[in-house]
């Protein structure tokens, strides 16, 4: 037997396999290429176009001149400005409620276990938009109690409209949006505090660690990987924001988001183009996101772990 | 029991087949009619056209979204796309030259024209009209008349048998401390306001309505404008409308009114059975509406009459519909003055039709018929054209807050503001 014969066998199964993962993988790639890849692409072709729907005869061809209005355009650098804030505070906070919650889901007894992950859970089971209207009604300056129960709170009064001005409006969205998505990240780093060794935590209470030496050097450390997957993860949502600015103020006292911008120009006043370009940099602005993620943080979305614990385990 | 439930559903249809007339076969053009949201009365002249056709052609009804913004973008999108579904539709009136400008709207038979328009009151019959051509066949037409409250008006010492301008009533808020119910919210509600305002003063917001995107010219900066502005402010900085202005549409607006604080409201006439249902329904005292009373919209100078807002819809035919003359035939039959008037009964929206105010049925429900008529004939429609939105969401971003207006600038930073929204160099 010569070397070449010697390699034959293992080169042609190894081809075998690459064949039937793509038989296998094929027809869902094939799915995902027309229901992503084609509007994509429709998207970038119609965003190079002066093109309003009920002006069909004057669409004209006028390269980046979209991405230039938009991108000169105050309105668009306010809305970024006003989405990367609700971004940041919101998956900061949601992050450290998130973690306290997945401590006590942890630590719970064995038979509270079910019903203490299903309580906390509810809010994320309700659909955004009836929770938006939920949060609306409550705050409402016509239909809401908020004022009149919390009105010893200082600065809340019966005549407090949350929703004409920019730093209350932007709170009560906030706080909606916590409130619903806290559960997800708290779930993903539930999947996290269970991957830690226990025999870790063991040995380093036998060295004598307090409770917070044990939370920054043990464990933390060890569910690195759960914790970028949930940031990344919340992170992508927050940043399209959508039902919660469109139900509570429709964009008014300066809260209107990236996804409502958008709406706006493609839905509301039809230019397709405009709306197009803006989605195409929503678009790529979510796809950074992603790849700052896992090039910069190193976050392997297939494994749930990152590179180096995978090393580790070879 | 799951077995019943296609048997119910049978039954159901044929029972609905039966009553739909007798000479239908299963050829008969099918029409569908895109309706607004209503209290049912556009589905049961849909009914009653179809047994009036005998067998020509059944019109069904599909419901379009709950407010007008969100009705538009979806006809615009349909119609857009070229839907053969398209063969009646409910319009609200500004967006008729938006539809009728790109050919999107079949064009009206001249004898239709003639039929349905004999006696149209004038603001209805303007808003249908584009070009010159009449492009839409005018059914209901929807005034805001003045409501205040008798008391109050009293207290204040105004004679409200005489017409009232806008300081009277900005005085009498002040004097005895009461609210005015206008609407304060960012939506279309504030064109409506801004459009009444300029146009009692004889002016209008656009200089030349036909212009093109890159050629329309607001004038909000013009003194007109000014002076409207002028209005408005005074009311928001001063907190004449109450600490929830900025959320103030019609519904709230009318709460506000019926509210202990209530004084004058600007409002469309669903107001008053609105409130005779609230009355009923045990939700609101009968001492409150003993105490409503109502008048033409107020005016800006004390002797120019108003232009009061108008709304209204009026029934168009998409130009891809597969049965343009049967619709237009059924458009015939819906708007007949006493469908209009039966409609106005039922769903509380007045009749364009100058004859269907003839009916004795109105006196008893509602007894401001007449005023309604009256304010109609004095309308002034919204700009006409087909960027309307645009001018629209131009007017609400830059008008609200109403506590943040400056009457000599905001105007001005209005019209500029549209200009280039319209020339592609601002978003909006």
């Amino acid at each position: 037997m010569t070397a070449t014969a010697e390699k034959n066998p293992a080169s042609r199964r190894a081809r075998q396999e690459a064949r039937l993962g793509w038989y296998l993988a094929g027809p869902a790639f094939l799915v995902m290429l027309a229901v992503t890849a084609y509007p994509i692409a429709q998207a970038l072709f119609d965003s190079l176009f002066s093109h309003r729907l009920t002006a069909p005869d004057e669409r004209e061809f006028i390269g980046l001149g979209n991405y230039t209005t938009i991108l000169t355009d105050p309105v668009f650098g306010r809305a970024m400005a006003v989405t990367l804030f609700i971004t940041v505070v919101t998956v900061a906070v949601e992050l450290v409620l998130g973690f306290a919650l997945a401590l006590v889901m942890h630590k719970a007894l064995k038979r509270l276990r079910g019903l203490l992950r299903t309580s906390i859970l509810v809010p994320y089971g309700i659909i955004t938009v009836v929770s938006a209207f939920a949060w609306y009604y409550m705050f409402d300056i016509n239909s809401g109690f908020i004022n009149s129960w919390f009105s010893w709170v200082p600065g809340i009064t019966e005549d407090l409209d949350w929703f004409s001005n920019f730093w209350t409006a932007v709170t009560v969205i906030m706080l909606s949006e916590i409130w619903k998505t806290t559960p997800f990240i708290a779930l993903l780093l539930l999947a996290g505090l269970a991957q830690v060794p226990d025999d870790l935590l063991e040995a380093s209470r036998v060295d004598g660690a307090t409770w917070w030496q044990q939370m920054y050097k043990v464990i933390i450390p060890n569910m690195k990987a759960a914790i970028m997957v949930a940031v990344l993860f919340r992170a992508l949502d927050a940043f399209r924001i959508f039902d919660n600015v469109f139900i509570m103020t429709g964009g008014e006292a300066g809260t209107e988001v990236l996804a409502l911008l958008t709406y706006h120009q493609t839905i509301s006043r039809l230019e397709i183009g405009l709306g197009s370009a803006l989605s195409v940099i929503m678009f790529l602005c979510v796809v950074l996101m992603c790849w700052a993620a896992i090039k910069l943080f190193n976050v392997d979305l297939a494994r749930g772990t990152d590179a180096s614990s995978g090393k580790g385990e070879k | 029991m799951t077995g019943s439930r296609p048997r119910v559903a049978a039954t159901a249809m044929i029972a609905a087949l039966a009553l739909t007339g007798c000479g239908e076969t299963d050829d008969t053009p099918v029409l569908t009619w895109y309706i607004n949201p209503d209290d049912g009365g556009q589905a049961a002249l849909a009914e009653q056209c179809t047994d009036e056709a005998d067998g020509e052609y059944i019109i069904q009804t599909s419901l379009l979204p709950n407010d007008a913004p969100a009705q538009r973008e979806q006809l615009a999108r349909r119609l857009a796309a070229g839907d053969s579904s398209l063969d009646i539709m409910s319009v609200d009136l500004p967006f008729i030259p938006e539809f009728a400008e790109p050919g999107f709207l079949a064009p009206v038979p001249d004898d239709v024209a003639e039929n349905t328009t004999e006696d149209t009151l004038d603001g209805p019959l303007e808003a249908a009209t584009w070009g010159d051509e009449l492009v839409a066949i005018p059914f209901t037409a929807n005034p805001q008349l003045l409501w205040y409250r008798e008391s109050v008006a009293e207290e204040a010492g105004l004679d409200m048998d005489e017409p009232v301008t806008w300081d009277d009533i900005i005085d009498a808020a002040r004097e005895t401390d009461t609210y005015l119910g206008i609407q304060g919210v960012r939506e279309e509600s504030m064109t409506v306001w801004v459009n009444a305002l300029i146009a009692s003063q004889g002016e209008t917001i656009l200089a030349d309505e036909q212009a093109e995107a890159d050629q329309l010219q607001p004038q909000l900066g013009s003194e007109a404008g000014q002076r409207a502005a002028e209005i408005i402010s005074t009311i928001g900085s001063e907190g004449l409308a109450g600490p929830g202005v900025a959320s103030l549409d019609e519904e709230q607006g009318m709460r506000l009114f019926q509210g202990d604080n209530g004084s004058f409201m600007v409002n469309w006439p669903f107001v008053w059975p609105a409130t005779n249902a609230a009355v009923e329904g045990g939700d609101l005292d009968e001492e409150v509406l003993d105490d409503i009373g109502w008048a033409q919209y107020p005016r800006v100078e004390a002797d120019t009459e108003s232009a009061p807002p108008l709304g209204g819809v009026a029934l168009a035919v998409g130009a891809e519909s597969e049965h343009p003359d049967l619709a237009y035939q059924a458009v015939e039959c819906i708007v007949q003055p006493e469908n209009q008037a039966d409609y106005f009964l039922t769903d509380g929206l007045p009749p364009s039709s100058d004859s269907a105010y003839a009916d004795d049925r109105f006196e008893d429900e509602f007894p401001m018929a007449e005023d309604i008529r009256e304010a109609i004939d004095n309308a002034a429609p919204r700009p006409q054209t087909p960027f309307y939105n645009e001018v629209s969401e131009g007017i609400q971003s830059r008008f609200t807050p109403i506590s943040g207006i400056d009457p000599e600038t905001t105007g001005e930073q209005t019209d500029t503001f549209i200009q280039q929204v319209l020339r592609g160099e601002r978003l909006l």
